[in-house]
């Protein structure tokens, strides 16, 4: 390729890294050089307050912050608990798809997916609702079964906002594995029926490793998201704050720091150690799936 | 799974005595089929009940069931959510319009030029470039909406329009996705072909690429757009007077007036939450080719 033709195709990227330094590397150094340093003020907060370097004082302060480390801990337990259900669900519908025709798996499809429409926020509102005493259906629903459920009860509000994460989720990884499940050669499902091999052996045998990869990357979106979940204990705080503390979230505790306590120091510092809580847990979850793969 | 294969096929006498296939497969695609109703029905219900809901006054809100109709009160539910304080929701809806609609639009061209730059030119810097498009998808959003709102509040962007717009310019999903539809679907040859008729790069760019990826665009847009109207982080921390909320932000501070100021406003957010639907299904079922690319392109990772 001729040398000046390189710059321009260097050149159609150029507002693209732009905008990348100015909102992606600047916030992030300034996130890092706000963490090491801690405001100051003097004469009872009046006479206004001064930054001072701190080192990583803050980052030691996070690392003994229970409120900090629970919300960690809390969302992680969570993920091992919802992402396996929700996937496992998206898993046997995709299977179910593939062993019908196209014309009918192509209906479902469509009615599965319908959810994945829906803008998360609303979700939660209609669920939230739905769970409502007052105005949802599942409570009078649950009285005819002779059960008293309450979903904003604190032992409910982890399964009532998994449940809502699951409706939401299943349809959009549903076609994920489902559109890797088209790429198995059908050569393979014939060969195998011809030695007798039953649907179920088929699927477990040969589906199911084929799709590993899209569970792998499906999984690790999951993982991703779980951790800087924040719009659903968001909304269910606005109905029963009681249950949802204002540190229920990694992403809560933060936001919190930031805006109510307005310690902008102690923020930059957990969103740094969040970031590298996401981080390690991605190469975690990637070396494991992959290792098993082997 | 070619072991399995094989092992079986070494052992063909297990075939004897198997019932007949076709029979098997009748019964077990009953039980498939009803395990897929089961779930279309999960998928479903809340969506009709949301329906029914938005048609239903105060009292039959609180006292009728849920899953009928009792009542129809849709209009006057419209009325009331279009001229509640002087129509703060549509404002919101024009503000979510505004978002999504300009920012996906910026965000694309410059997502769909880079994805070009990357896919078809070797130049110094490229694979830093690349590194940086996938590094970016494990940045927790704390760690970059704070410190963007801090360097907004200082430049006087905080709470204007501009807050929301100016981040969704650089999306390095979309130009994933862009630089994986370019090396699809623009070929070198037809780029050399124009070079040697002496058609310059950015006339090539855009009369001969852009055209060549209306569906790659197409995707890419309408990614972006759900993106940005479904956005609640950001818009949260860099937007405060409700002018300029959008309509995310208006429903979640609805849906908490109740225990805020004993205001109930559930009839409100479940009719405005029907409506600020009514977008995204419409955008999903007129680009649902493209959409569908988009979604399966995910896995292609």
């Amino acid at each position: 390729m001729v040398r000046s033709q390189r710059w321009k195709g260097a050149a159609f990227t150029v507002p693209f890294q732009l905008g990348f330094v100015f909102l992606y590397l600047i916030p992030i150094g300034y996130a890092v050089y706000q963490s090491l340093y801690r405001s100051h003020s003097f004469g009872l907060g009046l006479g206004g307050s001064t930054d001072e370097f701190s080192g990583l004082a803050n980052y030691r302060q996070g690392l003994t912050d229970w409120a900090f480390l629970d919300s960690v801990l809390r969302v992680l337990v969570f993920a091992c608990v919802q992402i396996p259900v929700m996937l496992l669900i998206s898993l046997l519908l995709a299977l179910s798809l593939d062993a019908l025709t196209s014309r009918v798996a192509g209906r479902f499809r469509v009615l599965l997916l319908v959810p994945y429409m829906i803008p998360g926020v609303v979700a939660a509102i209609v669920w939230i609702n739905l769970y409502s005493p007052d105005v949802g259906p599942l409570t009078p629903l649950g009285k005819a079964f002779g059960l008293t459920w309450n979903f904003f009860a604190p032992s409910m509000v982890w399964p009532s906002i998994g449940n809502l994460l699951t409706w939401h989720g299943i349809g959009y990884n549903m076609v994920i594995i489902y559109s890797a499940l088209q790429g198995v050669p059908r050569e393979l499902f014939e060969a195998a029926r011809l030695d007798g091999a039953s649907e179920r052996r088929i699927a477990l045998s040969i589906k199911v490793p084929f799709v590993r990869g899209a569970l792998v990357l499906t999984g690790m979106l999951s993982i991703i998201q779980m951790l800087q979940i924040f719009n659903e204990p968001a909304l269910f705080r606005n109905v029963t704050p009681q249950t949802v503390s204002d540190s229920f979230t990694p992403i809560m505790v933060i936001y919190n720091q930031a805006f109510n306590a307005g310690n902008y120091h102690y923020a930059a510092a957990l969103s740094v150690l969040l970031a590298l809580v996401l981080g390690v847990a991605s190469f975690l979850f990637y070396r494991l799936t992959s290792k098993e793969a082997d | 799974m070619t072991l399995t294969a094989e092992r079986s096929r070494t052992n063909p006498v297990r075939r004897i005595g198997k019932p007949d296939p076709a029979a098997r497969s009748r019964g077990g695609q009953r039980f498939l089929l009803v395990g897929l109703v089961l779930a279309s029905a999960y998928s479903l219900f809340p969506v009709w009940w949301l329906l029914v809901a938005a048609t239903k006054d105060r009292t039959a809100l609180y006292q009728s069931n849920g899953l009928w109709f009792s009542g129809w009160h849709f209009w006057s539910n419209l009325h009331q959510l279009f001229t509640y304080e002087d129509g703060i929701f549509l404002r919101w809806t024009a503000n979510s319009f505004l978002y999504a609609g300009v920012g996906s639009l910026g965000g694309t061209l410059i997502a769909l030029a880079t994805g070009y730059g990357l896919a078809r030119f070797q130049f110094p810097g490229r694979s830093l470039v690349f590194a940086c498009v996938v590094g970016s998808f494990l940045v927790p959003i704390a760690l970059l909406t704070l410190p963007l709102y801090l360097l907004f509040s200082k430049i006087g962007l905080v709470d204007t329009p501009w807050a929301m717009l100016i981040p969704c310019l650089v999306n390095p999903f979309s130009v994933y996705l862009a630089k994986v539809y370019t090396e699809a679907t623009v070929p070198y040859e037809l780029l050399e072909a124009a070079r040697i008729d002496g058609a310059g790069e950015l006339r090539i760019f855009f009369s001969i690429v852009l055209r060549m990826m209306t569906t790659g665009g197409a995707t890419v847009f309408l990614l972006a757009f759900v993106n940005t109207w479904n956005a609640f982080f950001l818009p949260l921390t860099v937007l405060r007077g409700e002018e300029n909320w959008t309509l995310n932000l208006g429903l979640y501070n609805w849906s908490g007036k109740r225990l805020e100021s004993g205001v109930d406003l559930t009839g409100l957010v479940l009719t405005g939450a029907l409506l600020s639907i009514v977008p995204m299904a419409v955008m999903m079922i007129a680009m649902r080719r493209y959409w569908r690319t988009g979604v399966t392109l995910g896995a292609l990772k």
